[in-house]
């Protein structure tokens, strides 16, 4: 307990932690806007023409089956032990949920509203998209994106385990070296916290707000 | 205006056979009229509204706007719905205002312009309310006014006060008929309500069921604005219901699977007739 405190001090106050806090954040959210866009566009498609849907919609859903580590070979092979290999499998492990989540959502979106935007002049493009779609279908996307956050998490630290880099995973990989347990509790920690924190802050707060703009607050309880 | 030129529709059902919804309709509805179409429930009247709308496309006949085909839904022809499909995620200014939105006015000027709308179906106060806080006809109101901003040469109406109760609907036919008297719109109304029709219209078609098909059209030739007790509308209505009996008919003897039972022979008003003082 007290070593674990210790090596908490000893990890912020020497840098080397809060080092690896900002690198492994600044690869999630890379990452995250990657696989947030991403998955946007490929739920959007599924979600609109039913021969991508019969076609790539069943692959997205065998890989979203495949863990997104055992790519990890495959990214080194292509990118190298560096950044773009983590980043490139984070994104991979929260697309599929974003671009399943899109899709369910954007199919959810009632008849009606599309019908009244079309005659109300928004066409069948990119204005029916970002004004009707994907507000429409918000209350999935935000599950989806909550989701892919949890899973972003997941992969990058299993990534940053075998690749190279500062960062969480890494600090992780040290302190197996050393036989450091105070310190590789320390970190389980913080992902755990960080983790929560962001999830509580930002996505719940948003979630919250969102479901009693929508008049739903009722149905999520 | 609209014409719709021996227009049919079929629908593929899920066994593979297909289902004709509409029999070589032919109608015409002049600019600045108000017609309604009338028929029992799945007599295929929404299914007109929506080729009109341009929602469907694949039917044999024509229609034409202006003259015109139809490529697509559009703001000339702008639809109110049974549901009142105003956006959840936009308060009713908001809404009311989208339509400018997508022509491209700028936000202060959509702003007073939907505002003025809003004023005019009534709901200032909520202006900045979302939907799921207005009641149900507040939210028809909205949905009007969102039409109305667009200034469609055709209204197009499906059913849509037919989930509000008798009150509200009764304020908002004659808030309708001030708006129709106003602005000189032409509205193609859809409804199930004779009352409703009658009330409204310059001319109601009733249709058949199974399929669907125009069987007689009624003109009501009474004053404007419309009284609810002129003896004439309700001429027209009983002469709309006597017209209607044999389609009710044949809907509920479709939806009961049963062959024998009949609306007209009232088996059970007759017995009781017969029992009144047999015991004296």
């Amino acid at each position: 307990m007290f070593q674990t405190v210790e090596a908490f001090y000893n990890g912020f106050a020497h840098g080397q932690l809060l080092d690896a806090i900002l690198n492994s954040l600044r690869r999630l959210l890379i990452a995250f806007a990657i696989s947030i866009s991403v998955g946007l566009l490929l739920g959007f498609m599924f979600a609109r023409s039913k021969v991508i849907d019969d076609t790539l919609g069943f692959v997205v859903i065998a890989l979203q089956t495949v863990p997104s580590i055992a790519w990890l070979p495959f990214a080194i092979i292509w990118f190298g032990f560096n950044d773009k290999s983590v980043i490139f499998i984070t994104a991979l492990g929260a697309t599929w949920t974003m671009a399943i989540a899109t899709r369910t959502g954007i199919k959810n979106i009632s008849p009606i509203y599309i019908r009244a935007a079309q005659t109300l002049g928004t066409g069948t493009g990119w204005r029916m998209f970002t004004q009707i779609l994907i507000p429409g279908a918000f209350p999935h996307l935000m599950t989806g994106i909550r989701v892919a956050w949890a899973f972003a998490w997941r992969a990058l630290v299993a990534g940053e385990l075998i690749a190279n880099g500062a960062g969480l995973g890494q600090l992780l990989q040290d302190g197996r070296g050393l036989g450091d347990t105070a310190l590789m509790l320390t970190v389980v920690i913080i992902i755990a916290v960080l983790g929560t924190l962001s999830d509580h802050f930002c996505f719940k707060k948003l979630e919250d707000k969102l479901l009693i703009r929508y008049g739903l607050e009722n149905q999520s309880k | 205006m609209i014409d719709i030129d021996r227009v049919s529709k079929e629908f593929n059902q899920r066994d593979g056979s297909s289902f004709l919804a509409l029999e070589s309709i032919s109608l015409s509805i002049k600019e600045g009229e108000f017609v309604s179409l009338l028929g029992p429930s799945g007599c295929g009247k929404s299914t007109v509204l929506n080729l009109v709308a341009g929602f469907d496309r694949s039917y044999q006949g024509a229609i034409k706007i202006n003259g015109g085909d139809i490529k697509a839904p559009g703001p000339d022809r702008v639809v109110v719905f049974q549901e009142h499909g105003l956006f959840p995620w936009l308060t009713v200014l908001e809404n009311v205002a989208f339509g400018l939105k997508q022509k491209g006015v700028g936000k202060k000027e959509r702003s007073e312009l939907a505002l003025e709308q809003i004023r005019a179906v009534h709901l200032s106060k909520f202006a900045d309310r979302y939907p799921h806080e207005l009641s149900g006809g507040m939210k028809q109101r909205a949905a009007i006014a969102r039409a109305l901003i667009m200034n469609p040469q055709i209204l197009l109406m499906d059913e849509p006060f037919a989930a509000l109760d008798e009150q509200t609907r009764l304020v908002l036919h004659q808030e309708l008929e001030d708006i129709w008297l106003r602005t000189g719109k032409t509205i193609l109304f859809i409804t199930h309500n004779i009352r409703e029709a009658v009330m409204l219209s310059d001319r109601v078609l009733v249709m058949s069921t199974r399929p669907g098909k125009i069987k007689k059209e009624f003109v009501v030739q009474a004053a404007r604005p419309r009284d609810s007790s002129d003896p004439l509308l309700h001429h027209v209505e009983k002469s709309i219901m006597e017209c209607l009996a044999d389609e009710l008919e044949k809907v509920v003897k479709e939806e009961m699977g049963d062959d024998t039972y009949s609306l007209k022979k009232n088996t059970v008003s007759d017995r009781n007739f017969g029992g009144m003082g047999g015991g004296i």
